[in-house]
């Protein structure tokens, strides 16, 4: 039996996780008697067997790799010049087959959850008649697009794209971080790590079989065209629309166009032509059919939103609503991004699927409710408080690795606005080791799977992008906030 | 493709010839200023002038100091002309044309910009002026290498190569014209030979003594490097064969879209004049005259591209 010991036994000093935290961390890895678990097995006997020092250096030339490739993402408020790499770590999280039926089953039904959900709230508003969401979150969500009521996206899609942030406490418990209905990021990511993953040690994959996910700009292309609008004609013209080379996702968009064999269009080589959405071409115009659009809704179209926005193009919305073009996602899907509806997520699904929610919800405290709030207040040093609209990781307070200063500080910002505010419980995020010069040493990680959404199916590429705090006993696993990722295997049957 | 792609091909491959061209005056200049240390004034205010930045020199700096010189047309980041700019400015367009590279071309140009940006990151002493422009003229070898190993023959190559073959034509001519004086048809007619470090300059400005020599033997004049330079098919600097390759890129896309455009024709008309073309006729009409000429022409045939092909609005 071969027994890996991690430097820190217990992964994380308990203090860091509250007073109140006495549960087990779940490592993903290594169970309680201190053998590998069944998923990792083949890779650990691999990693034994393998020279420490050929496995740094790899880990030292995937740095190279990705600075060559322009896998990097920009920072705001930076050097524009200045493009920094999101660390990568070299060891695979690994998951079974029979793990990831059971996630991806739950997720499947929590996107259809979704789109029925977005669906009823620009149309006839039956969970709200109903009493099951409250109106008001609803009405007063600046996500919520009066432009969108009634109208008919084609095919009947609003989430063609999704990223759900899944974190796992425990061999059988996933919970749903964030829904990540709007323009999720990261898939190249997923992709690109892979890409590292064969390069730099291609035996693994001889000796274990890990399913692909290579496939993946092939059916969101697929997956895209299939939602056509009515106005088609032929074989669907696909775009990526970004905001410019300036974005921090730039290398993503760019990457998607690519690999799709799709243009990758600005605002500014689009304009409206005989009704529909148009680029210029070195061939004069020509029409396209489905936009796949990195820019948020409100710098989408300056003559129905933001009139300043420069990243947009006059008019798309009338060429959208006259089933002109198809937007993904949808604009409007912002609602379901938004964290005090979140906390309805469970009522959701079940409203719209009849069933049992498969995936748990995090445990969520709206602060605009004044029982809630007093319990947030009373225990603000064990939560983690989020701003109902913030991404990112910024703007949030990690209660229990808060220091006292900063827990007050917060809490006068929360007084000061209760309604922008949910908590939730600190959870105790799954481990997986990450490879370090002293050897193996546990961090924690989140999970984002990408799911694919068309009228035909709902398709979730197996693995995704796992995230990982890379200082020892973080729960931030943000890039922006210095997380890395990791290459995440689901294993064949 | 989207006009915009076409208009930043264009542009990368423009500025990638453009970094490559300055990497090759400075190594001409450097050698003259460490072999002739009197001459070295004069010779680093043509190189700046050939490269079109004189002007934002002087403004800059009271001397031509071999040192100053090449950290102005090397690293310095306020000059738009120099290798990190113009390398930047390639690299630039080239992040925004990605889809259109290969991933081959796209990795060779972004390796080109992180080794010229950890190699010009603080001053280039003296000793180590030539291993740096031989690192320079390496990686757009690799760029191009990677060019013309994997990129489909279409519309995408041939907005790639009319960038590179307008800027070098561009360049040959502004070297040209530089040093014309030198080149006057008198000096040839008196039977005196040209000044042989004079000469070697123009031609190592475009890496040709070696090809040179080849087609002329030891034969150094007016008028046969002016011939070389200006006329000759085979030399792939010249503005002949600039222009050739120009108008084939143009009726290729022409071509592959089925539609006629004004950059055809005027590409045509330009190549055919210079075809047939004697340098005895040139140097009667007056080299610098002809020049100035090819140079407008050269300008305005680029805008017509741009027009014509919609890089932008």
């Amino acid at each position: 039996m071969h027994l890996i010991l991690y430097l820190t036994s217990g992964a994380i000093p308990l203090a860091q996780l509250g007073p109140r935290c006495s549960i087990k961390l779940f490592d993903e890895m290594i169970d309680g008697e201190n053998s590998v678990r069944g998923p990792y097995e083949d890779y650990h006997i691999w990693f034994e067997a393998e020279d420490q020092a050929r496995i740094a250096r790899k880990s030292e030339q995937s740095e190279a790799f990705f600075r060559r490739t322009g896998i990097t993402f920009n920072v705001y408020g930076e050097d524009a010049a200045d493009e920094r790499l999101i660390p990568f770590d070299v060891v695979p999280r690994i998951m079974s087959a029979r793990e990831w039926r059971r996630l991806s089953r739950g997720i499947e039904q929590r996107v259809s959850a979704l789109n029925a959900f977005l669906h009823d709230i620009y149309h006839r508003q039956e969970i709200l008649r109903a009493g099951r969401v409250p109106t008001s979150l609803v009405a007063n969500n600046d996500a919520f697009l009066t432009q969108m009521v009634g109208v008919d996206p084609p095919g009947g899609i609003y989430t063609h794209i999704v990223g759900t942030d899944i974190v796992r406490t425990g061999p059988d418990d996933f919970f749903v971080l964030e829904d990540n209905a709007r323009t999720p990021s990261g898939v190249s990511y997923m992709l690109e790590n892979r890409e590292t993953m064969l390069r730099m040690l291609p035996e693994l994959f001889s000796k274990i079989p890990v399913q692909q996910v290579s496939n993946y700009p092939v059916n969101l292309r697929r997956s895209l065209a299939a939602c056509a609008p009515p106005m088609c004609e032929g074989k669907p013209v696909i775009a990526v629309l970004t905001p410019g080379i300036h974005n921090s996702a730039y290398f993503e968009h760019s990457f998607l166009a690519d690999e799709m064999g799709v243009e990758l269009v600005e605002g500014h080589d689009l304009r409206v032509v005989d009704g529909r959405i148009a680029m210029r071409t070195t061939q004069g115009y020509k029409a396209i059919d489905v936009l796949y659009r990195r820019v948020d809704d409100e710098y989408l179209d300056p003559l129905n939103f933001n009139p300043d926005s420069m990243l947009g193009v006059p008019g798309i919305m009338d060429v959208y609503r006259a089933g002109g073009l198809t937007i993904a996602n949808a604009p409007g899907t912002g609602i379901a991004d938004d964290k005090a509806l979140y906390s309805y997520m469970p009522e959701i699904v079940e409203f719209y699927t009849g069933e049992k929610p498969l995936l748990q919800n995090v445990e969520t405290f709206r602060c605009s409710d004044e029982e809630h709030l007093k319990y947030v207040l009373d225990n603000l040093a064990e939560l983690v408080v989020k701003e109902v609209h913030g991404s990112g990781g910024y703007g949030m307070l990690v209660g229990p690795a808060a220091s006292k200063k900063e827990v007050e500080d917060f809490r006068t910002k929360l007084l000061a606005q209760p309604s922008n505010y949910i908590a939730q419980p600190t959870l105790a995020l799954s481990t997986v080791p990450i490879f370090t010069e002293k050897g193996l040493a546990p961090r924690h990680v989140d999970l984002r799977p990408f799911v694919l959404v068309s009228p035909d199916c709902i398709e979730i590429t197996p693995g995704g992008l796992t995230r990982v705090a890379m200082t020892e006993g973080s729960l931030v696993v943000n890039s922006s906030q210095g997380g890395g990722t990791k290459d995440t295997w689901v294993l064949e049957e | 493709m989207l006009g915009k792609t076409a208009g930043g091909l264009f542009w990368m491959f423009r500025y990638l010839e453009r970094s490559e061209n300055n990497a090759r005056l400075l190594d001409a200049g450097f050698r003259i200023a460490l072999t002739r240390s009197a001459n070295s004034s004069m010779e680093w205010r043509s190189v700046l002038t050939t490269s079109g930045s004189l002007a934002d020199y002087d403004a800059r700096h009271s001397d031509y100091r071999s040192d100053k010189v090449i950290d102005f047309l090397l690293r310095d980041t306020d000059n738009p002309s120099s290798v990190i700019s113009t390398m930047k400015a390639a690299r630039d367009n080239a992040r925004l044309v990605r889809t259109a590279l290969t991933r081959e071309v796209w990795e060779a140009t972004n390796e080109s910009w992180i080794t010229l940006k950890e190699l010009l990151a603080s001053p280039v002493p003296d000793q180590d002026l030539p291993d740096v422009l031989s690192v320079i003229r390496n990686q757009s070898a690799l760029v191009r290498g990677a060019t013309h190993g994997t990129m489909l023959r279409n519309d995408v190559f041939n907005f790639a190569r009319l960038g590179t073959f307008l800027e070098r034509a561009d360049n040959t001519a502004r070297i040209l014209d530089v040093k014309y004086y030198l080149l006057l048809p008198s000096i040839a007619k008196t039977g005196s030979s040209l000044d042989n470090f004079q000469w070697e300059t123009i031609l190592r400005s475009v890496s040709a003594h070696r090809a040179y020599r080849w087609l002329n033997g030891s034969e150094v004049s007016s008028s046969k490097i002016s011939e070389f330079l200006i006329l000759h098919h085979q030399m792939p600097r010249s503005l002949a064969f600039c222009a050739g390759k120009i108008a084939q890129n143009l009726s290729d896309i022409q071509e592959e879209y089925a539609v006629e455009h004004p950059s055809c024709e005027v590409a045509n008309t330009l190549f055919e004049r210079l075809k047939g073309a004697t340098i005895d006729e040139i140097f009667e009409e007056g080299l610098h005259e002809f020049i100035e000429q090819f140079l407008a022409d050269n300008s305005a045939l680029s805008t017509q591209i741009e027009t014509d092909y919609r890089f932008s609005e």
